[in-house]
């Protein structure tokens, strides 16, 4: 399972999905209509790097955060 | 070095504390920055939320970039509610001569404002409301779009 994170103002609980691509993790998001204005600003890390592309692999394990627009200071 | 505090950062401790750690270290230059909430627009104060692995691996990649001019780098933040008047944020650049740490500081924290994985709120009438207008988004941002 891969577990999914959303982080800062993104008001949703983890996911646990069986996925193995950030391809498949678009099609699961896609259907929740509450995330979808997070999904166009939001950046995506695998185990704590960013990724730029969806075609990262993912296996068992690997865990998924979403970073909505930052604003330290 | 990295340093997150819950609520308002005690600066003059702060400032010390790394004046007496680094000044055995024959560094010239010690170059801060020191942001103070405002009182602006009826907010009481912010709020923060951080996301601690990723901010620790960008604050190494700075450390690498400024151990290459023999300088170091320095940072506390506060981690929830901070009211108006305090400080939530302290950057600060060691280095042997003043050069290198007054441009590096300025470089430090314009990249801290647009990359470091961290989330503010205005506090007002007690709610954390997201400051989502003054955000930016990171980069790669979208691909799950």
């Amino acid at each position: 399972m891969v577990r999914v994170e959303f982080l800062g103002p993104i008001q949703k609980e983890p996911l646990e999905l069986d996925i193995a691509s950030l391809s498949e993790l678009k099609e699961v998001l896609s259907g929740d209509e509450a995330l979808s204005e997070w999904l166009k600003n939001s950046a995506v890390a695998i185990n704590d790097t960013l990724v730029t592309s969806l075609e990262a692999p993912l296996k068992s394990g690997d865990r998924v955060v979403l970073l909505p627009p930052v604003c330290g200071g | 070095m990295l340093s997150i505090y819950d609520g308002s950062l005690d600066v003059a401790k702060i400032f010390d504390e790394w004046y007496e750690l680094k000044r055995g270290n024959n560094y010239g230059a010690y170059a801060s920055f020191v942001g103070t909430i405002r009182d602006e627009d009826g907010i009481e104060g912010l709020s923060f939320d951080i996301y601690e692995p990723l901010l620790v691996s960008w604050l190494d990649a700075w450390q690498a970039k400024a151990k290459a001019k023999n300088a170091e780098v320095m940072m506390a933040h506060s981690r929830g509610d901070v009211p108006n008047h305090t400080s939530s944020y302290i950057a600060a650049v060691f280095s042997p001569k003043r050069r290198v740490a007054l441009e590096m500081l300025d470089e430090f924290v314009e990249d801290f404002k647009a990359n470091a994985p961290i989330w503010k709120y205005d506090l007002r009438d007690g709610e954390r409301i997201y400051a989502k207008d003054r955000s930016t988004p990171l980069k790669g941002s979208g691909v799950l779009a």
